[in-house]
């Protein structure tokens, strides 16, 4: 299934969020996740589905002002 | 000693830690800045570079509190979600919420500002908002569960120091029990001495120590201006006048004639 990945198009066959940071290789990375620009907690990733097109966000820390 | 949401510091220097010519120079900066609270954000991660894992390494080693922020979310609805993985990310309740209206001025967009600083008070947050020096904005803040407010000095990164200095004293005055910190415009330490001296409780910057020619050596002046500020403030400064007048004391002064000598 196509999905946006942090802004760009991501081919995935992840059939879940928790899945789809595994696949990344983020299984004991310290990132968050929002899909569809909501917040989703790393407790509800293996709960939420992925579905075409979902817009997915992962991110860590970085600096800032 | 200031307290902000319950948490007490000695230090009333929060520093950024974007922009430093090396994470060892970041490192020395915040040691020799003596701040106890460090901004971060959240950025995409990418699962080659792995960015933000190496950083988080170094943030661990400074054993400062991170205080995360919402930088570049343009709505309520990206700054509450970005809050929320903020707060996940970095076990933190406390976010520096910014919503931006305007890309060349960084200015907060107040109504946004308001809009999700609500929502996330409702939600547990311990919010302090990046905000103008609006009296109105900042009511309406303190009105939604703000305990600590942040106006601006000047626009982000751009050195200027408090460009509106009556509205700052104005919001000093009527928040008298209300944590206030500047956050943003800051180039000189003079600046922040003078935030301080009206007083001001804490100051943010990052720019004007990141980008100075040694960083390091900036992060001290910074520190000492602002502690100056600070004891100038609780001393009680003297009032300016329009004339002058003398220090040293007039009576005795030699070659003053009193009476003619014939």
């Amino acid at each position: 299934m196509q999905i946006l990945l942090n802004g760009k198009r991501f081919a995935t066959e992840a059939i879940n969020l928790d899945e789809l940071c595994e696949s990344l290789g983020f299984a004991d990375a310290k990132i968050a996740t929002a899909v569809n620009g909501s917040f989703v907690a790393a407790s509800e990733r293996k709960k939420t589905a992925l579905i075409e097109a979902a817009e997915i966000e992962i991110v860590a820390p970085r600096q800032g002002g | 000693m200031f307290t902000l949401y319950g948490a007490t510091f000695t230090s009333r220097l929060l520093l950024g830690t974007a922009q430093y010519p090396s994470p060892e120079c970041l490192k020395q900066a915040v040691e020799a800045s003596g701040a106890e609270i460090v901004t971060v954000s959240l950025r995409r991660e990418s699962a080659r570079a792995l960015t933000g894992q190496g950083f988080w390494a170094l943030i661990e080693q400074l054993g400062a509190r991170v205080l995360p922020n919402t930088a570049g979310c343009h709505t309520a609805k990206e700054a509450i979600a970005t809050a929320k993985m903020a707060r996940e990310l970095f076990g933190t309740s406390w976010i520096k919420l910014e919503v931006i209206a305007n890309d060349d001025t960084l200015q907060p967009d107040l109504f946004g500002l308001v809009e999700a600083a609500s929502a996330l008070t409702k939600e547990g947050f311990e919010v302090l908002p990046y905000t103008t020096e609006d009296l109105s904005a900042a009511e309406r803040l303190v009105a939604v569960g703000c305990k600590v407010l942040m106006p601006w000095a000047a626009p982000i990164g751009s050195a200027r120091g408090l460009i509106n200095k009556d509205a700052l004293k104005t919001l000093r005055a009527y928040f008298p029990g209300t944590p206030l910190i500047i956050d943003a415009g800051i180039g000189a330490p003079s600046h922040a001495a003078e935030a301080m001296e009206m007083g001001y409780d804490a100051v943010l910057l990052n720019t004007a120590v990141a980008k100075a020619g040694d960083p390091v050596k900036m992060a001290q002046a910074f520190a000492r201006a602002i502690e100056a500020g600070r004891l100038a403030f609780e001393s009680g400064l003297i009032e300016p006048r329009d004339m002058a007048c003398p220090s040293t004391p007039v009576a005795g002064t030699p070659f003053f004639k009193i009476d003619n000598a014939s």
